[in-house]
């Protein structure tokens, strides 16, 4: 589709007018839109992610130096850019005002569904090691060696 | 590679078939989980590596899952843009893991495992996706199903869950349940009624939300609404099921109510319009995707009020479908520009409803 107004360019932006109740269609591409002064670039920040960086900010004022995660190195910056939390034990870092948050988000910050237990260590080793085992044989085959894909074979059996 | 969707049971589309309850107002149930697998850092976080492990584990655990014994695998990292187009198309995979949203590139170990109704992505915003689809109003079948589901893949793969939080996500909006369980509904009736306006903001009050076609962030087109639960913690998951069947079951009502009242009070106004709507499809040489959006909904809604009899909502949502730019570019063979879309498009319908004339009146 043209743009409306050069009559050139691509259009990209796609405006719903509404003038005196007569509601309009304007089509534009981003140089016009510029030109109309139609904020057209993606915002940098996530909203959500600025909601829930001003309510944690209100309630657990971070120290300056601005903890950081420990496990996989999200700071409350990042949040803050983002509103995606790095990994679980994000949840633990950053529980001083956590619970203030989820509140704000939930209305509550307790979950009462249904709850879990990890499986045990011992049978998770074997499952991913079969894993593992099972990539490194698909692998082999790809690449022909069949020796060694015989032996990742018996391997993957005996843990099996 | 390219996908074969002839692969998947039903070719992933079950659930278009109108089988279940109230099936002429309420298109599907959706019900999905998010899980994160623990000692892993949250896929928009991790290295290319750390998701492929990710794929690995599940797909070692996902093969004694008796649910997804059947399942096939695709890896949308290795698909072509139009095929994954397609998978997202059918409701299969979220526009962002088929990395089509435009925020988010297409993330190295994206995949998803499709089974009869019931899916895992994986690599998505969180490491996993579980979802159950099912046709028409059935969320108590469509949760029983992917608790199951949960249970057994929960059993095999240490899923990151906290004492106070529940199941831990990466948007602190899913935290607790990680359940997002979702109704797609037709309210034309509402619409034509005006009286949307006030039901959507008493979904709000009673902590539901709602969405357009393809969930969030889409725009509401063709009437078509998606309700679902708003929050994810602090209710169990029954409580959430109860109160989206009990408000649902209310809005179902309610858009029967105004469609007798437009019947009633506007009853020749109504079916001509809703008539028109069926002779531009049947006619028509050019569609947009809105347009033909729209114009299905009218038709649908005679086909509700039996105005139009003959025509099957199991056609009408397959026209939904494929009627979509992936789909129509797939059964041509060839990319099409958007004007070649649109006629491409019209063919379509034309063809589909040519083929249940005979018995339309």
């Amino acid at each position: 589709m043209l743009c409306d107004s050069c009559r050139e360019r691509d259009a990209v932006v796609h405006l719903t007018q509404i003038v005196d109740n007569t509601v309009s269609q304007l089509h534009l591409c981003e140089r016009c839109a510029a030109e109309r002064g139609v904020e057209t670039s993606v915002p940098q920040k996530s909203p959500l992610g600025d909601f829930l960086a001003e309510v944690h900010k209100q309630v657990a004022p971070v120290t300056s130096d601005g903890s950081r995660c420990a496990f996989c190195g999200t700071t409350m910056a990042d949040f803050r850019t983002t509103g995606r939390w790095g990994c679980s034990r994000c949840y633990a870092t950053f529980e001083q005002g956590m619970r203030e948050l989820l509140r704000r988000v939930h209305g509550s910050s307790r979950h009462v569904g249904r709850g879990y237990n990890a499986p045990q260590d011992e049978a998770l080793e074997r499952t991913s090691q079969i894993g593992e085992l099972k990539e490194r044989l698909r692998r082999a085959i790809e690449n022909e060696q069949f020796e060694l894909a015989a032996d990742l074979r018996d391997r993957i059996k005996v843990l099996e | 590679m390219t996908v074969d969707l002839s692969l998947i049971p039903d070719g992933g589309v079950g659930w278009l078939d109108a089988s279940g309850q109230h099936s002429d107002i309420v298109l599907s149930t959706r019900i999905r989980l998010a899980r994160n697998v623990e000692n892993f850092t949250f896929t928009g976080r991790a290295r290319d590596g750390e998701r492929l492990r990710v794929l690995t584990q599940v797909r070692e655990a996902v093969s004694t899952v008796p649910s997804l014994r059947e399942s096939v695998l695709f890896r949308l990292d290795e698909l072509p843009p139009t095929d994954r187009a397609l998978l997202h198309e059918r409701h299969l995979v979220s526009k962002e893991l088929a990395g089509l949203d435009g925020q988010h590139p297409l993330r190295t170990g994206a995949a998803v495992f499709l089974s009869d109704g019931l899916g895992v992505m994986v690599n998505e915003e969180d490491h996993l996706r579980l979802q159950s689809l099912r046709s028409g109003f059935a969320l108590h079948e469509a949760f029983a199903e992917i608790d199951r589901l949960d249970r057994d893949l929960g059993a095999r793969v240490p899923f990151s869950f906290h004492h106070e939080f529940g199941f831990l996500t990466a948007c602190p909006t899913n935290v607790g349940t990680g359940m997002r369980a979702s109704v797609l509904i037709h309210l034309p009736g509402l619409v034509l009624t005006k009286e949307i306006g006030r039901v959507l903001a008493g979904l709000q009050q009673m902590g539901l939300t709602y969405r357009g076609l393809y969930g969030e962030g889409s725009e509401v087109v063709g009437n078509y609404f998606q309700i679902s639960n708003q929050t994810t913690l602090g209710r169990s998951e029954e409580e959430l099921l109860d109160l989206l069947v009990r408000v649902v079951g209310h809005v179902i009502e309610r858009e029967e109510e105004s469609r007798r009242v437009l019947l009633r009070d506007a009853g020749y106004i109504i079916e001509d319009k809703l008539w028109r709507a069926y002779g531009t499809l049947r006619y028509a040489r050019s569609l947009t995707f809105d347009e033909a959006m729209n114009y299905l909904s009218g038709v649908r809604l005679a086909v509700g009020l039996k105005l139009i009899t003959g025509l099957s909502v199991y056609t009408l949502n397959k026209l939904l479908i494929f009627s979509q730019a992936a789909h129509l570019a797939h059964a041509e063979g060839r990319a099409l520009t958007e004007s070649e879309t649109s006629l491409a498009r019209a063919r379509y319908v034309r063809r589909a409803l040519e083929a249940e004339a005979g018995t339309v009146g």
